[in-house]
């Protein structure tokens, strides 16, 4: 810590920052543009400008830019004996105030059409600076924008070249088609021709540009200020990494979704397929009203009095009632099924090859001394091995902070040259292209390849023969593998001899090769790597969102359910928010929906589960419910409901507690809101005592008030319904949550948990956020949310895991078809957003030129295969890089689900 | 697609960079030594053999103005708009030139014979007003001066 003085007045500040870091998380205001806490510090934009002084004595000072400045002064050169400085100096005040006037230059005054008014870094910058009235006269320049893609819109004109966009995209995001083109006045920033932005990561310019020329294509389509959408913290459902998020609504429709800021989890990025992918809940396929079966075989629509009177009959009397859970739906809606059928006539919803992995990853993690990082933690391992996972496409956060990995050893020099990591542009021009140890072990190509030491192509059970090798190299103790070829062999020893060498290795796996044998070696290399005192990580990536929960909940998968079905142990299924043609082969499920007297599903999307279905019960999305996730790093974490919908729609806890009445259960939980199921829960499972605690219970309040879901200028409250009644409703009442469905509340910052939008006087921007951290780029003051509940035990000195498995052999006249995922196409639920679903890819075969050359098939022309008995059509695709004897087959797109991969199969012309 | 030479001509300069991506200048002003500018199709082929990407190529094309990213005439002319050109009646030279050509400052002559362009300063301030045209400066020039060089670069 260092005392520094900022107008005269003594501050104590961490000493490793620069004076613009030092002068935000002490929550005083400072413009700034081209400074970002997670770019670092270039100097470019000149609008932090302060005073500084050389002691007491100096009157006059001199200018310098904040943000290029450190807390120390003695590293200056020459060095100062004290810091010294004047944000209020009148002449600096007057030099930011020309700064902005610079700017404005050539920036259009069209903030009214503008999607980034109200939400403007460079409106509160300017409003900040105290510059009100233009006096350039003159023609501004113009340019011609671009088409980016499905997801950003581009308006280039508004451009003040701050060079953040450029910074984010290619520095720290790893993309290479946006750049900054042309000089002077012209400076451009675009793609080198019109076309999809191609990063995974691009829905971040939204919110790092500090104006409007990157803004939401989507939110455009239905736009409304930021001040009018009603916000609520949630949690991304796209993938199992957890990201926090703020989804809008308006008008009974999410019309946006914005990174919330988590100093552990996401930080301040998101992927696209979590920003982009809100469609599904305006989707034209959701089930707004109760459907029952009418005489004629169709569903129809119902009201949910009429259904509950109709399942109240099916439920009664003795029946035989299973419940088939979701790893997509909440603990509290999963617990609610539980707890209507039984525990033991509840099954977890998974397939039965995702129940496996998930147990293997949890058991590896509860039982080992490996530890799982942070996704903040992952930014900071100094090597990384990945074993098995396309991450870009499974996991695509953890991908983007994996890049921030490999800098980690490189920049360790820049200490050695006393340059502080903030002074981003001097660390590149350290750094250059030097990479740190990071090894890709997958059988496809994935998009990390490019910064990779070595990577290797190979089969699950090739991958995993690599991975025992590594351990073994490391630890004599971990079983050996035989007959490895050389290559190979070496490959295992310089990826043992790099994670030996590093302070912080991390191991990367997870369940997407569909191999216990993969994730058995990564543990290994884990364990390996904590002998001697040292950390080693492992993090294991999962299917979905609640994978992890649902499969702490309970052990028995889709396929058990069939067979109770099939045993006629069971005649009445319940299934929630569950597809169960994407779990199962085909022909199983049908059996299951066939043989069921009757089949209740409750979710929100039609598919082929709910067509199939006796009734089906209108469940509330992410959106329109609250809940708990469990991520794949074992965290627990609340999401809330943002709106109210019109249609009958509600949480499927609340349908199966309702459930639970029409059956006459005597001994039904008397549930009156989210916190007596979470105690419920608690109760049932000691693993899950916390979650009662990670969020503040329905009855908090901040000095007696709710915090309001919709923020202090919500408009039209008195006649937003006005088409529909005059006279204005009464809010509706939340009983699950401190929230409020109204501008009526507490207005400061709540609990970390409970931050439903970044926002504080003069901040209306997502830069607003500097002012919930306890310094800036840090943690969330009184924590970040969410609570691990998966811990290594101190004393824990497990066996190594043994079954090595044998090599890989490719088979005559057959090809192992492995899954292959897609970041926009695999998951069940974003491609129902047009958005996603354009950028995702038509369904495919991948063939390696060998297998293509021996079935003289070219790139393009149609193949069949067959899979669980159904032959399929699909063009080939050449990709040299698959193993031979195996071929590749998207996971997840439309007219793909249900498969259980890897699996032999016959590929014919 | 690169011409042979032109690619022999830019590998030649690999070797005195540790970086591919260093050779971008070099590589821009030799496929413009052959071809007088790059076109879009030129900026992917280079970017390909410099293993970079052509946003990033085209990042350092544009930012210099010497690298024409559209055709020029046969002769580029360099017209200098800087402080002592413009004290000593570079205006006047320039509305000369388009009276002459019927060019101003970005536009090629309909014969495809002459580009007029603006140029920050050619260091000979004491001989104002001045261009170049190709690689040859003109320095102290005025009306009829600047109607002999035309004539001469002509034809």
């Amino acid at each position: 810590m260092a005392t520094i003085y900022i107008d005269n007045k003594p501050f104590e500040v961490a000493d490793d920052q620069n004076l613009l870091q030092a002068v935000l998380s002490l929550g005083l205001n400072l413009p700034y543009f081209c400074w970002h806490p997670a770019l670092g510090s270039v100097g470019a934009c000149r609008q932090c400008a302060i005073k500084q002084f050389r002691d007491e004595e100096d009157s006059r000072g001199k200018i310098v830019m904040a943000c290029m400045t450190p807390v120390n002064s003695k590293s200056l050169i020459p060095p100062l004996n004290e810091t010294r400085i004047s944000v209020d100096d009148e002449e600096a005040e007057h030099f930011r105030e020309s700064v902005i006037e610079w700017l404005m230059v050539n920036h259009p005054h069209d903030c009214p059409v503008c999607d980034e008014g109200g939400s403007c870094h460079l409106q509160d910058m300017t409003v900040m600076t105290g510059h009100n009235y233009r006096r350039y006269r003159f023609k501004k320049r113009t340019h011609r924008n671009q088409y980016l893609g499905p997801f950003i819109n581009h308006e280039m004109n508004r451009c003040i070249a701050c060079y953040r966009c450029v910074r984010f995209y290619r520095d720290y995001g790893g993309g290479d088609d946006l750049s900054v083109m042309a000089s002077r006045g012209e400076v451009y920033f675009g793609r080198f021709e019109d076309g999809v932005l191609e990063s995974e990561f691009s829905g971040n310019l939204v919110e790092v540009c500090p104006t409007g020329v990157f803004t939401d294509k989507t939110y455009k389509e239905h736009y409304t200020r930021k001040w009018d959408l009603q916000t609520a913290p949630s949690i991304c459902l796209h993938c199992s990494l957890g990201c926090n998020t703020i989804p809008g609504e308006r008008y009974g429709e999410i019309r946006t979704i914005l990174s919330r800021y988590n100093g552990e989890v996401n930080g301040y990025f998101l992927c696209d397929r979590g920003r982009f992918g809100y469609g599904f809940v305006n989707s034209g396929r959701r089930i707004r009203q109760p459907l029952i079966r009418n005489d004629a075989g169709g569903l129809e629509s119902s009201t949910p009095e009429a259904v509950g009177d109709k399942l109240a009959s099916f439920l009664s009397n003795g029946a035989k009632m299973i419940g088939i859970g979701s790893p997509r739906a909440s603990l509290e809606a999963n617990f609610a099924l539980r707890t209507l059928v039984g525990a033991d006539r509840f099954y977890n919803g998974m397939s039965a090859d995702d129940s496996r992995l998930v147990a293997s990853a949890i058991r590896i993690l509860q039982e080992g001394p490996a530890r799982t990082p942070t996704l903040r933690e992952v930014e900071s391992a100094d090597a990384v091995f990945v074993l098995g996972e396309d991450l870009t496409n499974t996991a695509p956060r953890l991908d983007l902070a994996v890049k921030q990995s490999v800098r980690r050893k490189p920049i360790e020099r820049a200490a050695m040259l006393r340059i502080p990591e903030w002074d981003d542009a001097s660390v590149r021009e350290l750094v250059q292209d030097e990479k740190g140890p990071f090894f890709i072990a997958t059988p496809n190509p994935t998009k990390l390849d490019n910064i990779a030491t070595q990577t290797y192509r190979a089969t699950p059970d090739d991958l995993a023969r690599l991975g025992f090798a590594v351990a073994h190299a490391l630890d004599p103790a971990a079983p050996s593998v035989t007959d490895l070829p050389d290559d190979v062999a070496q490959l295992a020893d310089s990826i043992a001899q790099a994670l030996k060498e590093s302070k912080r290795p991390l191991v990367i796996s997870g369940t997407s090769c569909a191999s216990e044998a993969v994730m058995r070696a990564a543990a290994n290399v884990a364990w390996a790597l904590c002998q001697d005192e040292r950390a080693g990580e492992v993090y294991f990536v999962v299917p979905e969102c609640n994978s992890t929960g649902v499969r702490l909940m309970a052990e028995r998968d889709v396929d058990a359910a069939i067979e109770a079905v099939q045993a006629n142990e069971a005649d009445t299924v319940i299934v929630l928010e569950n597809d169960l043609y994407r779990r199962a082969a085909g022909t199983s499920v049908d059996t299951l929906l066939d043989t069921a007297e009757h089949v209740i599903a409750i979710d929100h999307q039609t598919h082929r589960t709910t067509e199939k279905a006796e009734a089906v019960l209108p469940a509330g999305t992410f959106a329109e419910s609250d809940g708990t996730f469990v991520s794949s790093e074992g965290r627990a974490q609340r999401f809330y409901q943002v709106f109210v919908s019109n249609g009958d729609e509600q949480e499927s806890w609340r349908w199966l507690q309702e459930l639970m009445g029409a059956a006459g259960q005597l001994e039904a939980p008397a549930w009156e809101n989210l916190d007596d199921i979470t105690a419920g829960l608690a109760q049932a499972y000691p693993i899950f005592e916390a979650i009662p605690k990670i969020a503040p219970p329905a009855g908090f309040r901040v000095v007696g008030q709710k915090i309001p879901r919709q923020s202090p200028r919500h408009s039209g409250r008195t006649s937003v319904l006005a088409d529909v009644n005059v006279s204005e409703p009464k809010p509706p009442a939340d009983s699950d949550s401190p929230f409020s469905f109204s501008m009526e509340g507490y207005t400061g910052a709540p609990p970390s948990a409970l931050i439903s939008r970044f926002w504080s006087p003069g901040w209306n921007s997502p830069q607003a956020i500097n002012k919930f951290q306890i310094e800036v780029g840090g943690h969330l003051h009184g924590g970040d949310p969410g609570r691990r509940l998966i811990e290594p035990s101190d004393d824990a000195k497990p066996e190594y895991l043994n079954d090595v498995p044998a090599s890989f052999k490719p088979r005559d006249g057959e090809l192992l078809i492995m899954p292959l995922y897609h970041i926009f196409g695999s998951d069940e639920l974003s491609i129902l957003a047009p958005a996603v679903a354009e950028r995702s890819p038509q369904p495919y075969l991948a063939l390696n030129p060998n297998a293509a050359a021996s079935l003289q098939v070219r790139d393009g022309e149609v193949v069949e295969i067959t899979l669980d008995g159904v032959a399929q059509r699909l063009p080939a695709k050449i990709s040299p890089e698959l193993p031979e004897g195996t071929a590749g087959l998207p996971v997840g797109l439309p007219g793909l689900c249900g498969v259980t991969l890897p699996a032999w199969s016959r590929v014919k012309k | 697609m690169l011409t042979e030479e032109e690619r022999r001509e830019i590998e030649e300069e690999f070797e005195h960079f540790d970086y591919k991506q260093a050779v971008s200048v070099d590589a821009l002003k030799i496929v413009q030594k052959h071809r007088g500018w790059v076109s879009d199709e030129s900026i992917k082929d280079i970017a390909e053999l410099l293993e970079m990407s052509p946003a990033e190529l085209d990042g350092v094309a544009t930012f210099y103005n010497l690298i024409y990213r559209k055709p020029v005439g046969k002769h580029v002319i360099l017209l200098c708009d800087s402080v002592s050109c413009w004290v000593m009646g570079c205006d006047r030279m320039r509305a000369h030139f388009t009276k002459r050509l019927g060019i101003d400052f970005g536009e090629t002559s309909e014969d495809n014979e002459f580009t007029l362009l603006p140029m920050q300063c050619l260091g000979t301030c004491d001989h104002a007003p001045a261009m170049m045209i190709d690689e040859t400066l003109h320095r102290d020039l005025d009306e009829d001066k600047i109607d002999g060089i035309i004539e001469r670069y002509k034809g």
